[in-house]
């Protein structure tokens, strides 16, 4: 079982992804975003940074990377995708999950530990946890602001309280099978106690579960 | 002031003298173009020629030391072949003309001179200083600094784990924007700034050459500020971190790839500097043809071309076998690469531009004939009257004192400032931003990097001897309290106009400081910055020194101490010397407006068996905290409010500054702790802070603390 985290010019937590997937021994390659073939993998991660430097739109370059397509195939397979801050936002501009992001509401970047709550345990980053679940890891974003004017996106993970503005103060939100998750803070910086919280790795222990039931 | 009738050297900074020079050494006039090349050269800037003759005082010696000052960044051995590049930089000016992109492009310019070495830049440092939030104008430089820091550092994907933040009136015409960096590699991965043998083929990486940022050196970063300085704006360069961030994993898998036999950064005076330093360091003669320079814009100059600081580029040279790969590795990166030149036997810089010779100099000429001042200095005659003032705080309300000093933006949280930054990336941050010094794991070994800067603008005011050598150990004593032991300095000397003798004598005075505490704890300078000229109509800022340490921790602590681990009914000690008045300089002057007064010298003695007692306890103690700013009473309160819980202690001289001091929180009953340093002098619990009967709420006080920059920037956006 191994997972793809996909790397853009401007991706910066690649490697803390790789990190922490081996921690709960996982296995994952960095790819680079012009492969355009991922066949002998089971999952991919897009994690957070700056793709193409967030110009134009954050994850507005980065959705027509050749990679993409690959991407856009594990989802309708109903592989697990996950995309991590940045790649949450590059996963909303492909149109694999609902909405878009705008600035935080209080205009400035936030990087601290957050306290978030499970609404959704059907999704491949919540499958085995109970309902009400309390997860505290880092928030490290300007762009974390979710906006959806459709109003269908299936949230799966919640601020408890509401530090940047985003919708029905959504944290994670899924596609409906579930398989495409996104999510704004950071759980590959919650995998180690002496870094201050090890709340992530329920979440990434989940994902790495999913890839062998997908 | 130069108009434009003046002849081109004065137009470029230079004095008559110094042109008189540059034809000595060329027997002719000098060309547009070399003459370009000089003026940025020979600036303050880039040849330290007033202070050069002073840096030689630094103890820059050894085992540790792989590479000392003089090169893009100091260079130590961490053990195990581990090595740790290090570097500090100022960009003052620029961030004064326009705070965003000075703050952003000293961020870039840091990093460059970091991963330069071979290295991977693993942390960034700033220290930033503004007069009061009061003023509009200072509120504008702060916000403007800050979101340029983050702005740069969070895309650039390195992350910022800490810094100070420091307010003055002295500082109101004239920021300080320091930035500290520290990368680590390989030991076999160690590139040097060096051209190589004839032959070798210089590459030019990154972005496009455009006209920005020309003069920078010369015109921004070596005069002073009057009021029309904002017409210097076009000397301020626009940083890319994304440009940038493709950069540096290029350049990484150049130097793991050993594709690359030298490398130097693009950062001040541009292609002049780039060519000339790594062509005079290796003793050979490189020819540069301008033509394949890759730009931004038609019908740049040749003296454009040299002078431009256009940011995000790198100058490698290569063997001639390896350049068709270095250009592959560089297209896989998508940032753009072109040869523009190659080493020559002899010591001739050529330059070329449309066919023609433009330039044709002795390489080294530009770095090694650069001038070299002894410029006058003496003591200060207000000094005497400053040192006498007394000030023995004799009458303050110790609870509003506190709440005051709490609520002091220097003193109070940085988390509006630090919550602004990524200071998580890696997975590296074990102890952050907030704290005494930073503590950085280095995963796969037992090693951590402890890092602290320290400055104090107001303590070298009144004896900058003192007052410097007050930083070292203040700084060591910072990294202990993370369990690590000092390895290595790096210094930024921001000064005031050099003319003037009264500021040479700080500069003297601040030099010798620091190398005194240096040697005394057996510990090189590895690198520095000069910053002078920081001067508003006339009015120098307070000296300012700032002194980055890097300590290790070899094993780092399994469990490293932290301010918000005191719990109920644990002792509170004081281990250092007794303290004495100790308000000189102190942040309780600052809150009645004084300054006045002899600071407490170090006492390299206790000193150094302080940090070694410090060091050896952060392996076993749940709290320790330096005594620093505010005294013992603001470091009481820190540790409350990080645990939530109050305490009660009795102590002589709450605020006193004195050195060598911190606080130990731990179980009751520590028996080991050596008698003649160690006093016991309260216990936690409560829900106030009590000091000699006084008490604060610790709901008042965590308040206070909390909100000090955000309610110091609502209180004057209303006023």
């Amino acid at each position: 079982m191994r997972v793809a985290v996909v790397v853009f010019p401007g991706s910066n937590c690649e490697q803390d992804v790789v990190y922490a997937l081996e921690s709960l021994g996982g296995e994952a390659d960095l790819v680079w975003h012009r492969q355009d073939d991922l066949s002998g993998y089971d999952g991919v991660i897009i994690p957070g940074g700056f793709a193409h430097g967030d110009y134009l739109r954050t994850g507005a370059i980065a959705q027509l990377s050749p990679v993409m397509s690959e991407v856009k195939r594990f989802a309708e397979e109903g592989r697990p995708v996950l995309g991590i801050c940045n790649g949450f936002q590059i996963l909303c501009e492909a149109g694999l999950l609902p909405g878009g992001f705008i600035a935080n509401r209080g205009l400035s970047f936030i990087c601290r530990f957050v306290d978030l709550e499970v609404i959704d345990t059907e999704t491949i980053v919540t499958r085995g946890l109970e309902p009400g679940r309390r997860v505290r890891i880092p928030l490290n974003s300007y762009q974390g602001n979710w906006v959806d004017p459709t109003g269908a996106g299936r949230v799966v993970i919640r601020y408890l309280d509401d530090p940047n503005g985003s919708q029905d103060r959504a944290a994670a939100v899924a596609n409906d099978r579930g398989n495409v998750v996104g999510i704004m803070p950071h759980p590959e910086r919650g995998v180690d106690e002496l870094l201050g919280s090890t709340d992530g790795q329920m979440l990434l222990n989940s994902y790495l579960g999913s890839l062998v039931t997908a | 002031m130069t108009t434009l009738t003046d002849p081109p050297h004065r137009l470029l900074g230079m004095t008559d003298a110094e042109h008189q020079s540059v034809i000595d050494i060329l027997g002719r006039d000098p060309r547009p173009a070399e003459l370009a090349m000089y003026s940025v050269m020979w600036s303050e800037h880039c040849s330290y020629k007033s202070s050069r003759t002073h840096l030689s005082r630094f103890p820059t010696e050894g085992e540790q030391v792989i590479v000392g000052p003089g090169e893009n960044a100091g260079v130590v051995d961490i053990g195990d072949g581990w090595l740790a590049a290090i570097r500090i930089e100022s960009h003052n000016h620029p961030s004064f003309v326009e705070p965003y992109e000075g703050a952003a492009t000293g961020v870039g310019g840091i990093l460059r001179d970091v991963f330069t070495m071979g290295a991977r830049p693993i942390a960034l440092w700033d220290q930033i200083r503004f007069g009061p939030l009061a003023d509009p104008g200072n509120r504008y430089l702060f916000q403007g600094v800050v979101s340029g820091i983050a702005g740069y550092g969070n895309a650039v994907g390195v992350p910022t784990v800490g810094g100070e933040i420091e307010f003055d009136p002295c500082y109101s015409g004239n920021p300080l924007v320091n930035v500290m960096c520290l990368g680590i590699l390989r030991r076999e991965q160690l590139v040097l700034g060096t051209a190589g043998e004839p032959g070798s083929v210089a590459i030019l990486l990154g972005r496009a050459t455009g006209r920005d940022g020309i003069g920078g050196a010369s015109v921004l970063a070596s005069a002073s500020f009057d009021e029309e300085s904002g017409e210097k704006r076009p000397s301020v360069q626009v940083g890319d971190p994304f440009e940038e961030k493709k950069l540096i994993e290029a350049c990484l898998e150049l130097y793991e790839r050993r594709l690359v036999v030298g490398v130097q950064d693009l950062g001040a005076a541009g292609l002049s500097c780039a060519t000339s330093e790594p062509a005079g360091r290796a003793g050979v003669g490189i020819e540069v043809d301008l033509d394949a320079v890759h730009t931004r814009e038609p019908g740049m100059t040749a003296p454009e071309l040299l002078m431009s600081e256009s940011q995000e580029r790198m100058l490698a040279f290569a063997r001639p076998e390896d350049v068709e790969e270095v250009l592959a590795v560089a297209a896989r990166w998508e940032i753009e690469s072109a040869v523009v030149g190659r080493a020559t036997p002899g010591e001739t810089l050529t330059v070329y531009h449309g066919g023609q010779v433009v330039a044709e100099i002795p390489a080294a000429s530009l770095a090694d004939a650069a001038p070299l001042y002894e410029r006058p200095m003496s003591r200060p005659d207000w000094l005497d009257e400053v040192q006498a003032r007394s000030f023995d705080g004799s009458g303050l309300d110790i609870g509003q004192t506190l709440l005051e000093l709490l609520s002091d933006p220097a003193i109070g949280s940085s988390a509006w400032v630090h919550e602004q930054y990524d200071h998580m990336l890696f997975l590296n941050t074990v102890i952050g931003p907030g704290s005494d010094g930073t503590l950085l794991r280095i995963k796969g070994s037992e090693k951590g990097l402890a890092v602290s800067t320290d400055g104090n603008g107001r303590l070298c005011y009144l004896h900058p001897r003192i007052g410097s050598a007050r930083l070292v150990y203040e700084a060591a004593l910072n990294v202990a309290v993370t369990g690590a032991r000092p390895l290595a300095v790096v210094d930024n000397l921001n000064f005031g106009n050099p003319e003037k003798p009264e500021v040479m004598w700080q500069f003297r005075q601040a030099v010798e400081g620091i190398s005194e505490a240096c040697e005394a704890l057996g510990i090189p300078v590895v690198g520095g910055n000069v910053s002078f000229y920081n001067e508003t109509d006339g009015v120098d800022i307070h000296p300012t020194p700032v002194v980055g340490l890097l300590g290790l921790a070899d094993p780092a602590p399994a469990d490293p101490p932290r301010l918000a681990r005191a719990t109920e009914g644990m002792d509170i000690w004081e281990i250092g010397p007794e303290a004495t008045t100790g308000l000189a300089g102190s942040a309780v002057q600052r809150l009645f407006g004084e300054l006045g007064g002899m600071p407490t010298a170090a006492d390299p003695e206790a000193g150094r068996r302080i940090i070694e007692l410090a060091a050896e306890l952060a392996h076993i103690a749940p709290v320790l905290h330096d005594v620093s700013d505010g005294g013992t009473a603001v470091a009481l309160a820190e540790i409350c409010i990080a645990s939530g819980m109050g305490a009660s202690i009795e102590i002589d001289h709450p605020f006193s500054e004195d050195p060598h001091r911190f606080l130990l929180v731990s179980e009751p009953g520590s028996s080991g702790l050596p008698d003649g340093p160690a006093r016991q002098i309260g216990r936690m619990g409560g829900s106030t802070i009590v000091i000699n009967g006084r008490s604060v709420a610790l709901s008042d006080a965590a308040n206070a603390w909390r909100h000090a920059i955000p309610r110091a920037l609502e209180d004057s956006a209303t006023t």
